[in-house]
């Protein structure tokens, strides 16, 4: 069974770890670097991120997960794919720059904003998935303002992209470990 | 009814579920609240005088001064929480109206309806609500809470209320559930709840909506020690800024939080914190100066 690392410095950790369960992988709750090392992949889940950086920052984890993700899948919603873009605006701050993709915080606008949405997804995710709409949760959702290098779209809510893979990584301004919809995690583990 | 699966409902628990594992400061302007996001708070409660000094003060505490709340919310890119008086829809609905994140319908404030509280399945913006017991959470999550926090007692520096009520709602959930369905009817009865969200209980063990605590947090242990209870994140109240210095102490709670169970840690983040607020004795308090008592 694919052991995955959910880090857990705060947010919906425990949902992620759920959803990995339901999709057939061991989730580990990382919360010291040492406990990245025999990890097969790692999902950081939603949350704030101004608080993630904080706690990566004070916990010395942000080189140590750079480090990680030159070798293995990392997997970010919402606040997790804040810090894996290239840059943040609304307003600028710190990331771990793991993905050719620029995101603008609650770009949607405040909780009132916060939505469940039907997608439809890219064929190719229908492909490497299964068919069938997407339900997505936004909240206090971030859009990705730019995609490059290689990255490329696996679904768009409104012209945005929402679920964008580079090579080993993957992101998500949405949170699929709150739906009963596990595709978008299989997904991340046929990568692993 | 109840509405775990809608739409509005999810969206207002996914919110709660992104708190978790952190801290929500009080604040009682920009500047309070900017000390409070540097920190690494998850969310700041935008409220006029801090516990503390309603308790030291008197007076009518009321939502605070909408100016503020701007700043605030024009200031930081985490969430802002409110406070409403108890059964002061108006107040809320005018909360809503300027877009506040989250509703603390608390009773911090003073009441504004001595028997009813806020039909908060009526509005789009999620509600908190303060419990002592399990009655009392399942009646708020009845009436549209998406979010439960135990009352302790606010403004208090002391632990002991907020340990007590998270103690007893984790107490009364586990006996849920090893009773059986002419049993759960009774308790049903006993508790002041609706029967199907008793049942729920008895089933899956924990509370519909997500379970922090508040109330008399003070220090970065006893954040540790309400988590280490049951509570999945904390509010801390006048805790922070009626300490001595309130920036490490931020940084020191919030670093708690994530180190509840690692001892070595704690004592790290405990680490020269200057002066705690000065603490109360609720035991020589006379009930009437309570505020867990208000609500029911």
């Amino acid at each position: 069974m694919k052991k995955v690392g959910v880090l857990a410095l705060q947010g919906d950790f425990r949902a992620h770890g759920a959803a990995l369960e339901r999709a057939g992988a061991e989730p580990v709750y990382v919360r010291e670097p040492e406990q990245l090392q025999d990890l097969d992949g790692l999902v950081i889940p939603g949350g704030e991120s101004t608080t993630m950086l904080k706690l990566l920052n004070y916990e010395g984890l942000a080189d140590a997960l750079r480090e990680f993700a030159r070798h293995k899948p990392i997997f970010g919603t919402c606040a997790g794919a804040i810090l894996m873009a290239h840059a943040v605006s609304g307003p600028a701050q710190e990331s771990l720059a793991l993905m050719d993709i620029d995101v603008e915080r609650n770009a949607y606008g405040r909780q009132i904003d916060s939505r469940v949405a039907a997608l439809d997804p890219e064929p190719e995710f229908l492909e490497r998935t299964a068919p069938g709409q997407l339900e997505a949760v936004f909240i206090r959702a971030p859009i990705i303002r730019r995609v490059e290098h290689g990255a490329h779209v696996l679904a768009r809510y409104r012209g945005d992209p929402v679920l964008v893979e580079q090579g080993r990584h993957l992101a998500a301004t949405f949170h699929p470990e709150l739906t009963s919809d596990g595709r978008v995690h299989a997904l991340f583990l046929e990568k692993l | 009814m109840f509405q775990f699966t809608s739409e509005q409902f999810r969206v207002k628990v996914g919110l709660a579920e992104m708190l978790k594992g952190g801290v929500i400061m009080d604040v009682t302007n920009a500047e309070q609240a900017k000390i409070a996001e540097d920190a690494g708070a998850t969310a700041v409660m935008a409220l006029e005088r801090v516990p503390a000094d309603i308790r030291k003060e008197g007076g009518v505490a009321r939502m605070a001064n909408i100016g503020k709340m701007e700043e605030i919310m024009r200031t930081v890119t985490i969430p802002v929480m409110a406070k409403a008086r108890i059964g002061h829809f108006m107040e809320a609905r005018i909360l809503q109206a300027l877009g506040v994140d989250y509703i603390d319908e608390s009773e911090v404030l003073t009441p504004a309806d001595e028997e009813h509280h806020i039909d908060k399945n009526a509005f789009r913006v999620p509600f908190v609500c303060g419990a002592r017991n399990l009655g009392e959470a399942l009646r708020r999550i009845a009436e549209g809470a998406a979010l439960i926090r135990t009352k302790g007692e606010a403004g208090s520096g002391n632990i002991v209320e907020a340990v007590r009520h998270i103690r007893t709602i984790v107490k009364e959930m586990k006996q849920l559930t090893v009773l059986g369905p002419e049993e759960l009817v009774h308790q049903a009865k006993t508790l002041g709840a609706p029967l199907e969200l008793v049942e729920w209980v008895a089933h899956n063990g924990r509370l519909p909506v997500p379970n922090f605590s508040a109330g008399g947090i003070a220090t970065p242990a006893d954040a540790a020690l309400v988590m280490q209870l049951g509570a999945e994140a904390v509010f801390v109240g006048s805790g922070i800024f009626k300490s001595s210095d309130p920036a490490a102490r931020a940084k020191a709670v919030v670093q708690a939080a994530k180190n509840f169970d690692n001892a070595e840690k704690l004592l790290e983040a405990s680490r020269a914190l200057g002066e705690a607020m000065p603490g109360l004795d609720i035991a020589k308090m006379p009930e009437s100066e309570l505020l867990q008592t208000r609500g029911w």
